[in-house]
């Protein structure tokens, strides 16, 4: 049995409507499973890079890269290295502080793991964090003894370290 | 740049691919194209009675002629009957361009009258879905859809279109490149891969070719042949295949898979190299995949790469075009192949044969023996269509095809009523020559309205139904494996075939022998009306041979 590995998944695709339809049917259709998704510009006009983290065996992400590439709108896939790639998560967590005690406890905490607070109600937080998936989940874990009264998190994105390149030739 | 409408603009558009026959129903959101299409009198709009039939006559067309076939209709319920003909030439690979009509943009969005999400729908069962959203860009976007469809491994292509771009008027040109970034198929096999499957064939003691509809889509069937002839390596079809190889070669094998034949299932799974090409090993062609040829070292050729690898794991893969790839092999080959005698495993798989031939010699309304007289009827030439069901493997195991082409079957939606539409289109395309479909009664009554369409549009194709008053292949299923509880599958005793045909001006001809059956045909060859021949046969007749479901290939049901 091959183990269930997490793969990231780095995608050029054309800078459109539809497209981001078409990747997340095709996952849906085939049977595979997106943990994580992100789309945004890239630094070519005209063309959107998706950063996707799967879960599965290298079977699986093979047929993964074959079928995206099948579509028509995907110019280029590349399966990103972890080793060699830098890759990023943004979360906003929304902490009860129902007194000074807690709230002051929270923004230690955030200033240890170097996030910054972007709002303060007055019984309340909202810590953006970046960094490693990883450490962002730990850090929410530690906010769960106070109570995370609202998450979102962004999905990973990604770009491979030095002259490696995922740009289109 | 010339100004026109979206209308003229798409009519001109078609003319440039050289498009002359269009099988639709107009409606609404599409009146403008069908008001250019009044004067085009080199564009051929054929009526249909039902989209889905339109869909499967542009399949059929397509199919026979090689060319890209072509089905239209207005927005909402037209365009989503066309869903299941379009369906079915994805899965078979088959390039079709459907035109559909679409509410006006300002109206799209609003749950408009007959609007519907086509793109959105049929953006999993085409190569690409496209929605025009200004008159101008209209040349491009078909020229990119004819090149989609064509090209690569073929398949059907949407390009939706809204009524008020039909209608504006714009500055329009027509000479555009095609360079679509993310789409770049491959034709020529990579030499190493070539090298290494030739090295593989050279040295195997018992190789085997299985070859599907790729062969027939890139016209590989002569340099299938040749290169089988010099391995000395015999030659297992799937469904899509038939027509690749002339069935009365000594190499034919016959059908592989679910309905394959005792001598493909056997010398199949017998075989050390096999080398499949154009084929995606369906699981009614490899049944059980980890008992699919345990021992077989496999190659793969297709042009798509995301079917190496998905169902059946090769140890070389070819990425590239059939034909290219079987004359690469071949050449490669030829420099180096010695001469192998397979005196004793030629003699094996002369008697697998022979057992299957007896199958058919069965007295009576039998169908392999009909399909046997037919086949003795019917110029080499003929188009034969089928159904689905028992209709379809009955002709697939019995009658032999001798050209590419010429067998045209829903192979991987399986479609029931896609046969008879399907013959239309084929006749369209090849008017010299005799089309028949090949019906059950269950088939034929999902899309008999055609009828109508090939009188009225002059198009005499033959219909022989195998008339058994069931759904014979679930009846087939349930007898085998779910103890003869026959559930909703007896179709009674209507309708009344030849009056039914008479109905819709054809010619109807019920047949009670055998005798009968061969002087209806020849009947139906000189008519130049479409007839429908009307066979009953026995409501317990089963296909064999046939594996069941989920198992491997040699587990061989021969009769019962």
């Amino acid at each position: 049995m091959e183990t269930k590995e997490k793969y990231i998944i780095s995608a050029i695709v054309e800078h459109k409507p539809g497209v981001l339809y078409q990747v997340s049917n095709m996952f849906r259709r085939r049977g595979f499973n997106i943990e994580t998704i992100t789309v945004g510009e890239s630094e070519q006009i005209g063309l959107a890079r998706m950063t996707m983290t799967i879960k599965g065996d290298e079977r699986i992400v093979e047929q993964v890269v074959k079928q995206l590439n099948k579509l028509l709108d995907v110019v280029k896939v590349s399966i990103l290295d972890p080793e060699f790639t830098v890759s990023r998560e943004l979360a906003l967590i929304k902490i009860n502080t129902p007194n000074p005690a807690v709230r002051s406890d929270v923004i230690n905490y955030t200033e240890i793991f170097k996030g910054r607070i972007v709002d303060v109600a007055h019984d309340s937080l909202i810590v953006e964090m970046t960094g490693s998936s990883e450490k962002i989940t730990a850090f929410i874990e530690l906010m769960k003894t106070f109570g995370v009264k609202e998450l979102a998190r962004t999905g990973i994105t990604a770009l491979p370290r030095g002259m490696k390149s995922t740009k289109m030739e | 740049m010339t100004r026109m409408s979206g209308a003229k603009a798409l009519i001109e558009s078609l003319r440039r691919e050289h498009v002359d026959v269009i099988f639709g129903i107009p409606g609404g959101a599409i009146i403008p194209i069908h008001d250019v299409l009044y004067d085009a009198e080199d564009i051929r709009h054929i009526l249909m009675r039902h989209e889905q039939c339109a869909a499967h006559a542009a399949d059929g067309y397509a199919r026979a002629s090689g060319k890209v076939g072509v089905c239209m209709a207005t927005s909402g319920p037209g365009a989503t009957n066309l869903v299941t003909g379009i369906a079915n030439a994805y899965m078979d690979s088959t390039p079709i361009v459907a035109f559909t009509g679409q509410v006006p943009r300002p109206m799209i969005g609003k749950d408009a009258f007959q609007e519907v999400d086509i793109v959105g729908i049929t953006t999993p069962i085409t190569k690409y879905s496209f929605q025009v959203s200004k008159a101008s860009e209209i040349p491009k976007i078909v020229k990119a859809a004819f090149y989609i469809a064509s090209s690569g491994r073929p398949g059907p292509v949407l390009v939706d279109i809204p009524k008020d771009i039909q209608i504006e008027t714009d500055d329009v040109e027509f000479d555009h490149d095609i360079n679509i970034r993310g789409y770049k198929p491959n034709y020529d096999p990579h030499p190493l891969q070539v090298k290494r499957a030739a090295d593989l064939l050279a040295d195997a003691e018992r190789p085997v070719i299985i070859s599907g509809g790729g062969v027939i889509a890139s016209g590989a069937s002569s340099e299938l042949v040749a290169l089988a002839e010099l391995l000395q390596a015999p030659v297992a079809i799937t469904l899509m295949g038939k027509g690749c190889m002339p069935e009365d070669h000594p190499l034919f094998l016959g059908l592989l898979g679910m309905h394959g034949t005792i001598a493909s299932n056997l010398i199949v799974s017998e075989a050390d190299v096999l080398l499949a090409v154009g084929t995606r090993f369906s699981d009614r062609t490899t049944g059980k995949t980890e008992k699919f040829c345990p021992d077989a070292k496999i190659i793969h050729i297709d042009i798509d790469t995301a079917e190496i690898g998905k169902n059946i794991e090769p140890h070389v893969p070819i990425v590239a075009d059939a034909k290219r790839a079987l004359k690469a092999i071949r050449k490669h080959l030829l420099r180096k192949l010695k001469k192998r005698e397979r005196t004793a495993w030629m003699k094996k798989i002369r008697e697998l044969k022979q057992q299957h031939e007896e199958m058919s010699e069965k007295e009576g309304l039998s169908p392999p023996r009909l399909m046997k007289e037919l086949r003795k009827l019917l110029p080499a030439d003929t188009i034969i269509t089928t159904e689905v069901g028992q209709n379809q493997m009955w002709a697939a195991l019995y009658l032999k095809m001798y050209k590419p082409r010429t067998f045209i079957s829903s192979g991987g939606l399986g479609t029931m009523g896609f046969g008879f539409p399907a013959s239309l289109g084929a006749k369209v395309a090849c008017p010299d020559v005799p089309v028949v479909d090949i019906a059950g009664d269950g088939s034929f009554l999902m899309t008999e309205q055609d009828l109508a369409t090939s009188v009225t549009e002059k198009i005499p194709v033959i219909v022989i139904i195998m008339d058994n008053r069931f759904l014979g292949m679930v009846a087939q299923w349930q007898r085998l494996f779910y103890d003869r509880r026959y559930s909703s599958i007896d179709l009674g005793k209507t309708p009344d075939f030849v009056k039914l045909a008479e109905a819709f001006g054809a010619q109807g001809i019920y047949v009670g022998s055998l005798s009968e059956f061969r002087n209806a045909v020849k009947e139906a060859l000189r008519s130049d009306v479409t007839t429908v021949i009307d066979v009953p046969i026995s409501s317990e007749e089963n296909v064999f041979p046939m594996v069941p479901p989920g198992e491997e290939i040699t587990k061989i049901i021969k009769e019962r």
